[in-house]
Formats: C-alpha cells, structure tokens, sequence
C-alpha cells in the first residue's frame, strides 16, 4: 500500500474514533429522521412533494451547516495534531510531505462525506421501501452537489490550518470564512446593492464567486427556474450560463476552488516548519 | 555522516541557532546537552527537515528537507514528549512498520525485551498509556528498524531501573552501528552512553569535546549500602532504584551506564551513608571490585 494510502486510511482511522465525527454523524442523520418524523414527504409547498420536498430541505440545510462543520473539524484536528506534537512525530518518519497532506485530505473528504450522503441515501432507500417515489435525477444532481461543497470548504480548510500557528487562531479564520461566505449570499447582497448602490456586475461576481451561492441556487434551479425564493443574482447567473450550465458550473466551481485553496496550502505546508 | 554547516534558526525576533557548525562521523555517539531554550530540540528538527533554517543541513550529503525520505529511512526517532495519538498502540507500529518498510514483528521485539505486554497494549489508545510505557512503545518503533541514525530526546527519562538496563543493552548492541544522538538536560543521565558531548547554550556550540569510552553500556553493578540510620525519604529513593533492604542494610543492582547517576543521588544523602561497596561485572557473569 503507498504512503498516501496508509496516511488517508490512518486519518479515516483516527476520525471514526473521534467524537466530532459520532456528532457529526447523528447531526445529518438526524436531521433526516426529523423530516420524516415532521412529515415532509407528505407535504406540498412550492409544488415539491414526496422525497423531492425532503431533498430540497435537507439541501438548503446542509448549505447552511456542512461548511461550518467541515471547516471546523477540519482545522481543529490539523492545526490541533500540530500544536500536539503529533506532526512533530510523525512527520519524522519517511513519508512524504505530498503523500502525508493529500493522504490526510481525502481521509477527511471520505470521513466527511460519507455520513452526508448516507442520511441522503438512507431516505432514498428508506423512500423506496415505503413507495414514495425517489427522483434518482434529482438525488444524483445533489449527490454532486454534496461532494462540491464538502471539497471546497476542506480544501479552504487545509489552507486555513497551514496558515495558522495555533487551533484558536485556525478556528477563528475559519469561522470568518463561514461568515463572511454566508453574508455575501444572494439575499444579503440584495440589500447591500439597493443601500449603497454597489453596480450589478460587482454583485454578481461576488455571487457567482461564492461557492455557498453556487451550491444553494444549483440546488433549486430544478424546481424554480425563475428563482423566486432565490436572489437577483442568481436570477441573472443563471439567465446567463441556463440550466445545464449553470449546473456545470455549480459542480466544478467550487472544486476547482476547493482544489486550488489546497493546493496553495501544500506548497505553504512543505515551504514553512512542518510542527 | 552529517554535517551543519552555519545552521541559524530565528522565531520572529528570537534567535534560536546562531550559527552552529558540526561534524559528525559514524560510530559518534553523542549527548546533546544543554539548559531549556539552547537550542537542542530545534537543532534535531533541523536535521529531521522539519524546520526551515539558514545554512546547511547534510545527512551522507542529502538535504532532509529535500530527500525527506532517503534522509528519514536512516533515522530511528524517539521524542522528549510523546505525541497525544489516539490511534491504539497497534495501528501506530503497523503504520511505523509499514512506511519504514521494517516488519512490525521487530518493534515489537524490542517493546517486549523493555517489559511490556504488547498483547495487552495492543488495542489500547497510545495516549493512554503511561509515560514509561509510551517511552518503551517509541523506543521499539526506533529501534526495531534498521536506521545508522538515532536520535533520542531525553530517551531514559521515564524508564524504571531494569527497562533503563535493557535498553542500554540494546543501545550497546547497535553502539559502532552509526550515529546516535542523544539529549539531555545532564550531562549525568547520559554520560556512560555517549563518547563525545556537544553542550549548547543561547543556540550556539559552547563544548565540543570527546569523552572516554570504557564504560561497559551492558554492565550492571552489585551495590551493598549501609546507612546509619534509617531514613525514610532515602528508603523511597532507593526502592524507586529497585533496592532491597530494612531500613539500615541495602542491597541492589545499578546500571553501569546509571552509576554516575547513582553517584549523584546519593551524594544527597552522603550524611547517611556509612558503608557502600561497589561491584562490577557483566550480569550473568562473575562481578570483579570496581569502586569501594
């Protein structure tokens, strides 16, 4: 087995036996049970029904929770095996950096990833026992969707906890990040751009740049192509790009963000003291 | 072997290496010694390519930062401080095992001549281990590899008496083998392993000296101790040395290599000390007079 492979499975390892990772868990998964319990299969708003209404909600939550959790677990673990002196050991043995950092990155994407999508697939299964009626298109789309996200923000994670020195400081920067991402979604620039006249371009640039932005009005586009529960950003976006390319976009945006924001951490990672 | 040339290590304003230049060649077995903020443990990280530096760093001319793994293959590492690892004490020699390209079965070896029950350690935490028993667990991943490098912060500082013993032993067995460095805060903790002593002070080479080498690392000491008086704080002291006795009369084995040590300790208590008698040889064979 390589490096990278014995360094991922050894991170997969270490969170399955961390509490964050049980909390994390019972979070997503509870959330899933919640809708159930709370009957949303059966409930017709905004002409979702069945699965699809369950989907859509559990989507616009995950927008709002996964970064935050991702983001957090992430830097508390990296930059917290640091300040331990975990670095300090095991970086003293043969193992390269890029096996090491890499390695440890996809062990977190699989250990992140996998309960979001398994409280997804676990209504889906749980829908097609009960014959609800599962939207397979639409679970595939926001499957995609999941894993976008969920690669962004640890990428934006891993930057964050080489740039930091300390858990505490990692923790901040990575909270002002969610902050920051959130307050420049469509509905807040809204307001930004009536109150201080910022011009249009600037606002959908903003929008189009933010992944949180991207995966929320990718995830509703299906239903509401004239994004009236949505921004004007996200209007105009999509006006732009259609469908289809909007959806393009919202997949590969937030990778290719996610991949850079990591990459830029590797290069400060083996440029700077390792522990 | 390895060489520093005008290494200098600077955090933010604090200068923690100035300049230091060493040469070290194989079959050097050397205490790093110094007082806290010399420099010692930076140095190591140093040479291990975990900090960046002015300088150079050249291990059989290879820099560590850039030839991480060809440099790291040669090194066995033990820690002054154990990392806090979660996973348990098996998956970390599996995974030690496996990118050192060792057979786990040889650290385990080593952990087990230590004295520790590696079946019953296996599916433990590593971080909940005692500290001796995470010393020992470290000691077997560095030692049961084969690496010519060898460096050990404060290696024997959690070690009870016999695991001290054995591990000089298996430090003897490997003595010529390479190079060992080994730090500490006293020069008498580790002065009967080494046979040149570097001391640092304010980042910088203070001492550079070469030391005798007769003291036989595998060797144990016969000690008789009388006391004039029974003393309870000596009592504790000496049982802690795995001595046997009623309070008056003692009897034990001391460490070749922990007789300077030995020494040490019961200078603090020479006022009770009224008899002692010293003798050497090797342990399972016939013990000659060295020291009365």
């Amino acid at each position: 087995m390589s490096a990278f492979l014995r360094a991922a499975r050894l991170d997969i390892s270490e969170s399955l036996r961390a509490r964050w990772f049980l909390f994390y868990s019972l979070v997503f998964g509870g959330i899933v049970v919640l809708l159930f319990v709370f009957g949303l299969t059966e409930s017709r708003i905004l002409g979702f029904t069945g699965l699809s209404r369950l989907l859509v909600t559990y989507i616009q939550l995950c927008v709002a929770i996964l970064p935050i959790f991702i983001l957090i677990t992430t830097v508390r673990s990296v930059a917290g095996d640091r300040d331990a002196g975990i670095f300090e050991y095991m970086l003293s043995l043969p193992v390269s950096l890029a096996a090491w950092y890499w390695g440890k990155m996809i062990g977190r994407f699989t250990v992140v990833f996998l309960p979001v999508f398994l409280a997804m697939a676990g209504a889906a299964a749980w829908s097609e026992l009960r014959e609800i009626g599962v939207a397979w298109d639409l679970f595939a789309v926001y499957t995609g969707l999941l894993v976008s996200l969920s690669w962004s923000f640890l990428g934006f994670g891993m930057l964050i906890s080489t740039l930091a020195r300390s858990p505490d400081v990692a923790q901040t920067g990575a909270f002002l990040l969610w902050l920051v991402l959130l307050l420049f979604l469509d509905l807040i620039l809204l307001g930004v751009m009536v109150r201080e006249h910022v011009p249009l371009e600037v606002v959908v640039s903003l929008a189009v740049a933010n992944p949180l932005q991207s995966f929320r009005t990718a995830a509703i586009l299906l239903f509401d192509p004239q994004m009236v529960v949505l921004g004007p950003a996200a209007y105009v976006i999509l006006d732009s790009l259609g469908t289809k390319g909007y959806l393009a976009f919202a997949l590969a945006w937030p990778v290719a963000l996610g991949t850079v924001a990591a990459w830029v951490g590797y290069r400060l990672f083996r440029r700077g003291d390792l522990p | 072997m390895i060489t520093f040339g005008n290494v200098a290590k600077t955090f933010k304003r604090a200068r923690v290496l100035d300049g230091v230049s060493l040469s070290v060649v194989r079959g050097d077995r050397i205490a790093l010694v110094g007082s806290n903020g010399a420099g010692k443990t930076t140095l190591i990280r140093c040479l291990l390519g975990e900090y960046t530096h002015d300088g150079s760093v050249l291990v059989g001319g290879l820099d560590p930062r850039t030839h991480r793994r060809e440099v790291l293959a040669r090194v066995g590492f033990v820690p002054q401080i154990p990392p806090p690892l979660k996973m348990p004490v098996g998956e970390l020699i599996g995974f030690a095992a496996s990118v050192c390209g060792s057979d786990p079965a040889r650290m385990v070896a080593v952990i087990e001549e230590l004295g520790l029950d590696y079946g019953r350690i296996r599916k433990l935490p590593f971080v909940k281990l005692s500290g001796g028993m995470k010393q020992k667990t470290l000691i077997g991943v560095a030692l049961g590899r084969d690496s010519d490098i060898l460096i050990m912060d404060e290696p024997a500082a959690n070690l009870d008496p016999e695991a001290r013993h054995i591990f000089f032993r298996q430090l003897a067995a490997r003595k010529d083998d390479g190079v060992m460095l080994i730090t500490s805060h006293r020069l008498d903790e580790v002065a009967a392993l080494v046979n040149r002593v570097i001391e640092m002070d304010m980042g910088k080479v203070v001492l550079d000296d070469r030391v005798a080498d007769s003291v036989d690392m595998a060797s144990r000491m016969r000690c008789r101790l009388t006391l004039v008086r029974p003393d309870d704080a000596f009592a504790r002291t000496l049982r802690d040395w795995r001595f046997d006795g009623d309070g008056i009369q003692w009897n034990g084995l001391v460490n070749g290599p922990d007789r300077l040590r030995f020494m040490c300790m019961l200078s603090r208590y020479t006022g009770l000390v009224g008899g002692l008698e010293l003798v050497e040889g090797k342990e399972d064979a016939p013990c000659a007079p060295a020291t009365v």
